[in-house]
Order: C-alpha cells, then sequence, then structure tokens
C-alpha cells in the first residue's frame, strides 16, 4: 500500500472512488473519497497523531469512528467559519476542506506544554481547586490566563458568524431516533401503517453498525438491507427522513430537540440556505434507536496514538476501506472485540494476537480464528510504548509478561447503551449484569426504546425488537400496524466478562481522554472524600466537555465501585442532561440575531419622521423619535430645548400612537372601569376625557392613562406605552376570572389608530385646519376634557380629545393607522404659518417633568398613589383592585418618600435621575437617606435645571433645601424642596 | 412543554404566560378582615409538589384565561379549562 492513502484498501467500503476530495490538514494538502469522514480520510493518509490532550498535552490519536470521540477534536475551516472542537470522526470530507490540529504549541509533533506530563503528580485531581486558591486577585491577572492559554481546547473565530441559521416545528406520529438495524425496523413498521413517521439519523449514511459490520440481513449485505429500507420509506408519502440530524433533547410534552447539520457537509453554505437547522419536533411517540457507543479499557498507555476502539477498526475497514495499520493487536473483554481480528485478518491486515481478559473463551469463538491467529486468555495490557505513536503492548500473560510489537491496538470493553435521552426527564438508567453495563430505567412518557439502545445488543434480536417496539408506537399513536416477518439473520457472539480497569497497569491509565482524567485521579479523589458519583465528576471534571464522557463515565463508576467495594448498581451513575452532542449557540439563536433579536414596532408616520431626520429610540419593541435635529444645531440639548420653546410659544406635535389604545364596549363598561381605575368612571359624561390611575391588588400603582366616554356603552382606555400588553392581560383576567357576569367586552387598537399630540398656544389654529367642518373646536364647543368622534382631512373617521401632557392647550387627534403619515405631512402644512414644530419623547419628557406629571421614572412598581400625590383620586365609595391593600399600615406611614420638586440652590448646578437625598448636615449614607431623584431635565422654560422625586414628607418641606447626592456619577448638589409642578401651577393655559 | 387551549387546540408553551395558584379567590373587600383575608391573597402561596391547579393565559393566541391541572414533579398537564368556565361555570369568552 503507497500513494497519497496509502493505508486505504485497494477495493470495498462505501466510499465513492470515482469522487477524489481534497483537503488540508495543519496545511499539508491530501485527498479522499465522497463517502469519507475528515478521520476515515486521515487514517487512509496515514495521520497517527491529530491533537494534543487537555491538560498533559500528550499527543492522541483517533479514537472512535462517531460523536463518542474524545480525541480528535480539530479546527475546522478558516476565517470566520473557523469552529473549535469538532470532532474529525463526524466531518463529513467535502472538496477543499480544511482543518487544523489544536491544543498544542509550537507544533502538533512537538509540544513544550507536554512537560505536564512529567509535572502529573502536581497536576492531580482537583489541582486547579487546590492551587489557585489566593490571594483572589492573583486569578484574574495571573491564573487565568495561564490556565487558559496551557489548558485551552480550540481557539473560536474571534469574529461574527457569518451563516445564517434556521428554526423550525414538526409534528408527526412516530419520531424515530438512530437509523441503523433496530431504527429502520421501526421505521419500516410504524410508516406501513399510515402513521406520519420522522426517522433522526445523526450520520449521513443511513444504516448505523450496518455499514460498519459483514453480518447478512437476509442473505445480502446488512447495508444492502438497509439501503432497501430506506428506498421504501422514501417512498411512503408521511414518512420523512432527516440524515445528519441529532436528536439533543427530550422536553416536555413529547417536544424532542433536533439539529439539522443542512449544509455543513459542503465548504460553504448554499444562496439561501441556512448552516444549520433546529427543529422542535413534537411527536406522538418516539422510539429511540440510538444504538450504543463501545467502552474502552483503562490500562496503562491506553491514550497512545494507534490505540482505538475494535469497533471503530471495524468501521474503517468495512465502511470506509481504510485499515488502522499494518500489525494489530486486539485486547478485549468481549466476544464482540474477536470480530474486529477477522476483519483485520480478513483484509490482510497482519494480527499478531488476541488478548483477552477471560480465563477462557468458548471454543466456536475460537475457532473462527483457524489457529491462524494466536490468543492470549486470561491476559491483559499493562503497558504500551512509543511516543509519537504506538509501537508495542506490554502483555502481562499467565505464563509471564511480554512485548508485542504492533503499530496499532484495538479495544473492546463491552457496549453502552446510548440511553442518555432516556434520562432527561430525570429518569436513572439501571445496570444489567449480563451485558454489564447501564440500559433504560424510567422513560420520558412519550419515548420508547429498541435495539442496542435498549442494551439488546445482537442483530436478530434489533431487528425484531425494532419491529415490535415500531409497531408498538404506532399503535399508540391511533395506528393498525402490520406485523413484518423479521428478516431472516443470526445473532452474533455477544459473550463479556467485565474488565474496566487492569490494575496491574504501569504508566498513566485514562479513565477520560478527553480531560485527561486517570485511574489514579479517581482513587485520588475518592480517597479524599469524593465518594458521590456527581462530587467526582465535578473534582476530577471526568465526564465532562464535548464528549460528556461517552467513552469514559462507566468505567470512572467501575473504579470507585471497586475502590468502594460496592457494586456498578450501588455505585450509582451520573445523570444525563441535553444536549446529546454540542448545539452551537448560533443555531439556538438562530434569526434572532442583530436587528432581528426582537421586532421592532414602527409607527404609521415613522418614514416621514425619518425625512424629518429624527433620531430613533427603543421604547419597548417600538422605535420613538427621540428628537428631530436641525442643521448648526450643537447637540441634542439645543435641538430639544428649541422643540420645548416652539410648544411653549408657538405650536408642536408629537407622536403618540405607541400608546396602548383599548377599546371597552358594553353595558357595564363603566362599572367595569370603577373596578378597575382608583376613580370612578360610570359618572364620566359622554364626550368626555378622564384621568385615572390602576393599582396591582397588592396596592401599589400599575399603570396610568387618560380615558374617554364615546357613548354610553363605550370608553376609549390609553394606556402608557410599555404597559399596553400588561394592562390588557389584567382586564381579560378581571373579566374572565373575577367578574365573568360583567356585560362587556375590549379590544387592543393600539395598532389601529395613528395619534398626534399637537401642543402649543396655536394648536386650536393648527387643529381648526386639519377636522372637518362644522366641527366646532372653539373653547366653549370642545373645552377642556373634551373627546369627539368626527372627522379630519375630508372625511376620515377621527378621534379628538382636549387632553394635555405638556401643560399647554392641546389636542390629541387620532386617524386610522392607514391615514398616519398623512396626517403628519397635514399638519406640518397647515401649521406652518403658525409655526409648527415636531418634537420627539426627549421634549415631550422635558415638558412632562415642568408639568410635574408622573411617568415611567415614578411609577416604578414600587410606589402607591398616595406617593405619587394622587390619594385625592382614590375613591372611598367603591371597591377596585388594590384598595384593600393600599390600605396597609406600612403604605400609609406618612415618612413614605413622596413627589417633590427640586431646583438646585446654585441655579447653574446640574441635577439627575438617581440621586439620593440626604438632610444638608448629615453624612451622604443610607442610614441618612430621604428618598431618590426619579427624573431630571433641563428646563428651556425656566433657564436652569429641574427635577422632580421622592421625598420623605416631601409636600410638608416646601422651602427647604436638602442635598441631591450622587455617587455614582460623583454629583452632589444641594437642591431647593418646591412643589412638583414648575409650569403654569394654576393649568390655565391647558384651559385657554 | 404544551398545553391544549380549550379554544385553540396543542399550543407550545411560548404562547402562555403563567400567573400561579388558581385555588385562590379574591376576598369580599367589605368583611372586617378583609386586610389579612387579601394579605393572604396577595402574598401567600402553597407550594406544591404534585397536581397543581393554576392560571395560565393564552397571550399568544385567543387571550383565554385557563386553568391548568400540571403536576408539578413532571410537569405532566393533567387537565386545562377555562377559567370562567372552571370557576363560574359560565360559558367562557
Amino acid at each position: 500500500m503507497s500513494g497519497p492513502q496509502p493505508f486505504r484498501l485497494p477495493s470495498g467500503g462505501l466510499i465513492d472512488r470515482s469522487q477524489t476530495l481534497r483537503f488540508r490538514f495543519d496545511g499539508e494538502a491530501a485527498t479522499g473519497f465522497a463517502g469519507d469522514t475528515l478521520a476515515s480520510a486521515l487514517l487512509a493518509k496515514g495521520t497517527r497523531i491529530v491533537g494534543r490532550s487537555f491538560k498533559y498535552h500528550r499527543p492522541r490519536g483517533i479514537l472512535s469512528a462517531g460523536s463518542e470521540e474524545p480525541n480528535a477534536l480539530v479546527e475546522l475551516r478558516s476565517g470566520a467559519r473557523r469552529e473549535p472542537n469538532t470532532k474529525a470522526t463526524t466531518i463529513e470530507l467535502y472538496e477543499g476542506l480544511e482543518a487544523r490540529s489544536q491544543n498544542h504549541w509550537p507544533s502538533l509533533k512537538f509540544d513544550v506544554l507536554a512537560v505536564n506530563s512529567l509535572l502529573s503528580t502536581i497536576f492531580v485531581a482537583g489541582f486547579y481547586y487546590k492551587t489557585f486558591m489566593w490571594p483572589s486577585s492573583f486569578w484574574e491577572k495571573l491564573y487565568e490566563p495561564i490556565i487558559r492559554r496551557a489548558a485551552g481546547l480550540g481557539r473560536g473565530a474571534g469574529v461574527g458568524d457569518p451563516d445564517r441559521y434556521e428554526q423550525a416545528y414538526a409534528f408527526c406520529d412516530v419520531l424515530v431516533i438512530g437509523a441503523g438495524p433496530a431504527g429502520l425496523a421501526a421505521a419500516l413498521v410504524a410508516g406501513r401503517s399510515g402513521a406520519r413517521v420522522i426517522v433522526c439519523n445523526e450520520d449521513f449514511c443511513f444504516g448505523g453498525r450496518l455499514l460498519a459490520e459483514r453480518q447478512e440481513i437476509g442473505g445480502g449485505p446488512g447495508h444492502v438491507w438497509a439501503r432497501r429500507i430506506v428506498d421504501e420509506l422514501t417512498s411512503l408519502p408521511d414518512v420523512r427522513l432527516m440524515p445528519r440530524s441529532t436528536v439533543f433533547g427530550v422536553y416536555d410534552g413529547g417536544t424532542y430537540g433536533v439539529i439539522e447539520r443542512v449544509t455543513d457537509h459542503l465548504p460553504t453554505p448554499l444562496p439561501y440556505q441556512p448552516r444549520q437547522r433546529l427543529w422542535k419536533i413534537v411527536a406522538k411517540r418516539a422510539v429511540l434507536a440510538a444504538g450504543a457507543i463501545e467502552r474502552p479499557i483503562v490500562f496503562g498507555g491506553n491514550d497512545r496514538p494507534g490505540i482505538m476502539l475494535a469497533s471503530a477498526i471495524r468501521s474503517y475497514i468495512n465502511r470506509f476501506a481504510v485499515v488502522p495499520g499494518g500489525r494489530v493487536a486486539i485486547f478485549t473483554n468481549t466476544d464482540d472485540g474477536w470480530q474486529a481480528a477477522l476483519d483485520l485478518a480478513k483484509v490482510g491486515v497482519e494480527v499478531p494476537a488476541v488478548i483477552d481478559s477471560r480465563p477462557a473463551v468458548s471454543p466456536q469463538l475460537a475457532a473462527q480464528t483457524s489457529g491462524a491467529i494466536r490468543i492470549l486468555t486470561g491476559s491483559r495490557v499493562v503497558a504500551t510504548k512509543g511516543w509519537n505513536a504506538l509501537r508495542a503492548v506490554t502483555v502481562r500473560t499467565p505464563a509471564g509478561t511480554e512485548d508485542l510489537e504492533v503499530d496499532s491496538l484495538a479495544v473492546s470493553g463491552g457496549w453502552d447503551p446510548a440511553v442518555h435521552l432516556c434520562c432527561h426527564h430525570g429518569g436513572r438508567p439501571v445496570w444489567n449484569d449480563a451485558i454489564a453495563a447501564f440500559v433504560p430505567g424510567s422513560l420520558p412518557k412519550s419515548l420508547m426504546v429498541a435495539g442496542a439502545a435498549n442494551g439488546t445488543l445482537t442483530l436478530a434480536a434489533c431487528l425484531s425488537e425494532g419491529l415490535r417496539v415500531g409497531a408498538q408506537a404506532a399503535q399508540a399513536a391511533g395506528f393498525t400496524a402490520k406485523p413484518i416477518d423479521v428478516p431472516k439473520t443470526e445473532d452474533e457472539a455477544s459473550g463479556t466478562a467485565p474488565l474496566w480497569y487492569v490494575a496491574q497497569s504501569k504508566g498513566k491509565a485514562f479513565v477520560d481522554l478527553q480531560n485527561d482524567v486517570t485511574a489514579d485521579d479517581v482513587t485520588f479523589a475518592e480517597r479524599e472524600g469524593f465518594r458521590s458519583v456527581e462530587h467526582l465528576k465535578r473534582y476530577t471534571t471526568l465526564g465532562m466537555a464535548t464528549d460528556q464522557g461517552k467513552t469514559a463515565n462507566v468505567n470512572g463508576l467501575a473504579i470507585v465501585a471497586a475502590i468502594t467495594g460496592r457494586s456498578v448498581a450501588e455505585t450509582g451513575t451520573t445523570t444525563f442532561r441535553p444536549p446529546y452532542t454540542p448545539v452551537a449557540i448560533g443555531a439556538l439563536a438562530g434569526p434572532h440575531r442583530g436587528t432581528h433579536f426582537r421586532p421592532a414596532r414602527l409607527t404609521p408616520s415613522h418614514a416621514w419622521a425619518e425625512e424629518q431626520n429624527a433620531v430613533f429610540v427603543e421604547a419597548g419593541l417600538w422605535l420613538r423619535a427621540q428628537y428631530f435635529p436641525r442643521p448648526g444645531e450643537r447637540d441634542w440639548l439645543e435641538t430639544v430645548n428649541r422643540e420645548v420653546r416652539n410648544v411653549r410659544s408657538a405650536v408642536g406635535f408629537c407622536d403618540v400612537s405607541t400608546l396602548g389604545k383599548i377599546d371597552v364596549q358594553g353595558p357595564d363598561a363603566g362599572l367595569f372601569l370603577d373596578r378597575l381605575y382608583v376613580n370612578h368612571w360610570s359618572t364620566l359624561a359622554v364626550g368626555r376625557a378622564r384621568y385615572g390611575v390602576m393599582l396591582r391588588e397588592d396596592g401599589f400603582v400599575m399603570d396610568d392613562g387618560t380615558t374617554s366616554r364615546l357613548s354610553d356603552d363605550r370608553f376609549l382606555m390609553t394606556t402608557t406605552t410599555a404597559n399596553a400588553t400588561k394592562v390588557l392581560q389584567h382586564m381579560e383576567f378581571c373579566h374572565q376570572v373575577l367578574w365573568p357576569e360583567l356585560d362587556v367586552q375590549f379590544v387592543s387598537v393600539t395598532d389601529q389608530w395613528a395619534q398626534y399630540s399637537v401642543a402649543g398656544p396655536r394648536a386650536r389654529d393648527v387643529l381648526a385646519g386639519v377636522v372637518d367642518a362644522p366641527f366646532d373646536i372653539s373653547n366653549e364647543g370642545f373645552p377642556y376634557l373634551a373627546a369627539a368622534e368626527l372627522t379630519a382631512l375630508g372625511g376620515i373617521a377621527a378621534r379628538l380629545f382636549r387632553i394635555s401632557f405638556s401643560g399647554e392647550l392641546a389636542y390629541e387627534l387620532a386617524v386610522p393607522a392607514r391615514f398616519g403619515d398623512a396626517l403628519a405631512r397635514t399638519l406640518m402644512e397647515v401649521g406652518a404659518r403658525f409655526g409648527i414644530a415636531p418634537y420627539g419623547t426627549e421634549a415631550l419628557g422635558v415638558m412632562r417633568i415642568e408639568k410635574g406629571h408622573v411617568a415611567g421614572n415614578e411609577i416604578d412598581g414600587r410606589t402607591t398613589a398616595r406617593d405619587l400625590g394622587l390619594a385625592k383620586l382614590m375613591s372611598t365609595k367603591k371597591d377596585y383592585i388594590g384598595r384593600t391593600m393600599s390600605n396597609r399600615s406600612a403604605l400609609l406611614d406618612v415618612d413614605r418618600p413622596t413627589l417633590t420638586g427640586f431646583k438646585p440652590a446654585n441655579k447653574n448646578a446640574r441635577l439627575g435621575a438617581g440621586a439620593h437625598f440626604v438632610p444638608l448636615d448629615g453624612p451622604a449614607s443610607a442610614d441618612s437617606d430621604q428618598g431618590v431623584m426619579t427624573s431630571a431635565a433641563f428646563s428651556p422654560t425656566l433657564g436652569h435645571w429641574i427635577g422632580v422625586g421622592l421625598l420623605t414628607r416631601g409636600p410638608e418641606r416646601i422651602g427647604g433645601r436638602v442635598r441631591a447626592v450622587d455617587p455614582v456619577r460623583n454629583n452632589d448638589v444641594e437642591v431647593e424642596i418646591c412643589a412638583p409642578c414648575f409650569v403654569d401651577p394654576q393649568g390655565e393655559r391647558v384651559r385657554g | 412543554m404544551r398545553i391544549c387551549c380549550p379554544y385553540c387546540g396543542n399550543r407550545d408553551l411560548r404562547e402562555f404566560a403563567y400567573l400561579g395558584d388558581a385555588a385562590l379567590k379574591r376576598p369580599d373587600p367589605d368583611k372586617p378582615d378583609a386586610l389579612e383575608q387579601f394579605t393572604a391573597y396577595v402574598y401567600q402561596r402553597d407550594n406544591t409538589a404534585g397536581a397543581h391547579r393554576e392560571f395560565w393565559y393564552h397571550a399568544g393566541g385567543c387571550h383565554a384565561w385557563l386553568v391548568v391541572t400540571r403536576n408539578t414533579l413532571t410537569h405532566d398537564i393533567l387537565a386545562v379549562e377555562s377559567a370562567t368556565q372552571a370557576l363560574h361555570g359560565a360559558a367562557g369568552p
């Protein structure tokens, strides 16, 4: 064997030799075939070392042929697509693939940090916990950077992920997890019953172990049978086959998390294709047929490149037509391990010995080797030789100790059923002595198990169990499954006698290859008192990281069991949690990235505001115009000052469409509002508006707003922008749960209406040009707090409210959302001669502080109506939500901080929200705290900063002084206490 | 988790909002011990292990308030009813 793929067999395998694929590993060019994984292509090339170990930087090769791989982690792709810790055993080879080994410096074959291996007496279990304890400041500066450099796995790309990820839902009757013999049998019987079936297969090829073994089904190769079943399943209309799809988690209600690697097998995703797709599959029943994972044996030097699982060697030979080496010994405690010897011998690889730890094996098993292979029973590998690659194994036989020259070793320690998904609802696997492994215990409700995942390890039994469980699943989902005859095949020899750890081992014997946890570490941790499996895991890191101990957990457990003199069953098992294999955060995030993280709600005149050069601010999901800068204005403050002055001296208008609007109708609408708000509504006259406050049932303020009565049985409620959804939900609760007897209906109309506040001394002049004749907009015809339905803009249905947040003569005009843009443009046009200018939320905020109106800063969930100076609204003549609790003695305490206004003693001083009030002569300490400044702004009307806040007994202390201290922003200002309303305290302008 | 809304059918958890114990009844505010009753109503909750009747709101659907009986140990949904119907016997919204 020579050429670019010296370890490739001249024929055979399930690869497509007509398609040669070029790839690079660590910059070196190589070739493989379509159907290869990166691991099989590297083995074909003769690459032995593919990475360095996590802690000791020991050279490591490929152990497995699947997603259980602990060693062969590589950085795949380059640039922004570089992905660390990718398993070479699951990477499907593609043209131009680029991968790098990781965790070494300066090079893979010579790694300086391998010296850690010599310091291993220091790097014992719990090393990090013990060594890096103090001083704590050393963590950030010294320990962490060193650990990160020394013990890191791969490197992230460091730049944004250029690929797209999708999320999708699917629903089915029967979900089949795994497409080996049991899974395909289950899918076939369920599919033929007419059930909607989805088959998820982690591999890109269907067939599971049938692709890797030489066993026949129905007189032909197993993979041919698999192909035939797949063809039939494909032809069934309600069966969906999903290759490259891993079921990673079981969730409540029969929901399964699946990651589909849509284009990971291509150099880059095709146009409009996602890289991966995250599925939530809801299944009436699911059949877990995920197979089993072969377990290594723990012995001295068991991590050398060239030491592989026996089943992986069979995969490489039979599926990929690759041999691992030229001289391969077998170390086994199972009949199954012998199959590797036969497969190796069949393709002409020299097998110097089968080393079986059992004192004797069945004559039939021994006879299969036809005497051509040396059989060493009652023997164990105690040590290995070689550094960058295996050179020899030291075997202790009943006759003595000898070295066998080999370049590879196949290890078979038995099979661990892939029970992981069975544990996702808290189920514990149970120990099965017959196969010396854990099998599923209590299961998630909708899940059934078949085949090797259930501990059924032989082929004929797998097929018959798959057919049986598949039929049960279909029946449980309401379908009639016709029995299918089990195809003709045989059960292979499957005897085993447990061997976890070779006690006579020399050198490091690794339990967990990915985390470099040795048998000594486990012993040591146990001696230190970490006897519980969960403690052991956290102390030694056994079973952590990207493989989650798929090849390590049971051996670790068995070693603890042996030390403590208990059985494995008594020792326990760790709990498996989702995900089964790592899931990219990008896939979990899906399309919800950047500006798509959440939806943006735009008001009907958003485009117009953009034309006006508006700067926008997020208000919940909404984008609201914050201010409208004009050329020559130096900063936002200058703009906002101009907008405020313009309202106070001429006229401005502001988009208030984002406020929640709820249409409340029915004979009991007034009564319903009486119970929601602290104040009275059933007495409100038709055509009038009123400010209202609602409490939570605990007595604190929930929301406020203006509500108008349009007719006897119809009110239009407004809520704050932030609480619109919450208030509607609260109203639904009150109606459906508390008072269903009230004849009332309500619906949100926030999105249906565009609404603008027109404010300023010239507001009426502007409105006169917008509303249709003969509507009387005079002060007498439409006074303060009037509300009306009318038409505007020449026949457009509209609503007009004479309400004011700015303290000026003001109206709010609402039109159907589709006319919002037109209304904004008309207001600009009609208002031009009165000096109209749009204003944003910033000016709105300044003017409400000038008026002392409360907003979100004050209604923060911790304030009562009394705190906010709204006690006079609270009716004593009726019950309402929160009334009883608002009268708790603690909430009536006169010392509670209450809404008050503040001016700086020195008019040049700046005030800031968040400052705490302390007495002039007291210390700035929590003990002397008397309240907090909730809102502050520069008032262009007064020419200095103003603030409102909550001060203990504030209203009684008007004229006095306190300090407003803000240690965070380093501000300490003496302020004068005043009434919270700074502009037009008599309210004459709003009525003008 | 999935909840079968009596109006919309079987839907994903993300459409629903949780409130809590559905056994609580808003007390009569005119009773002399109203404050004690309301204090319990607002603040006191049993931490049930097992079947628990609780309020859920179909926020991303029909806006119905539901009484869902859920096993807090297994997350099994044992029953779903309209809250109005469950608590008042009247027709739902």
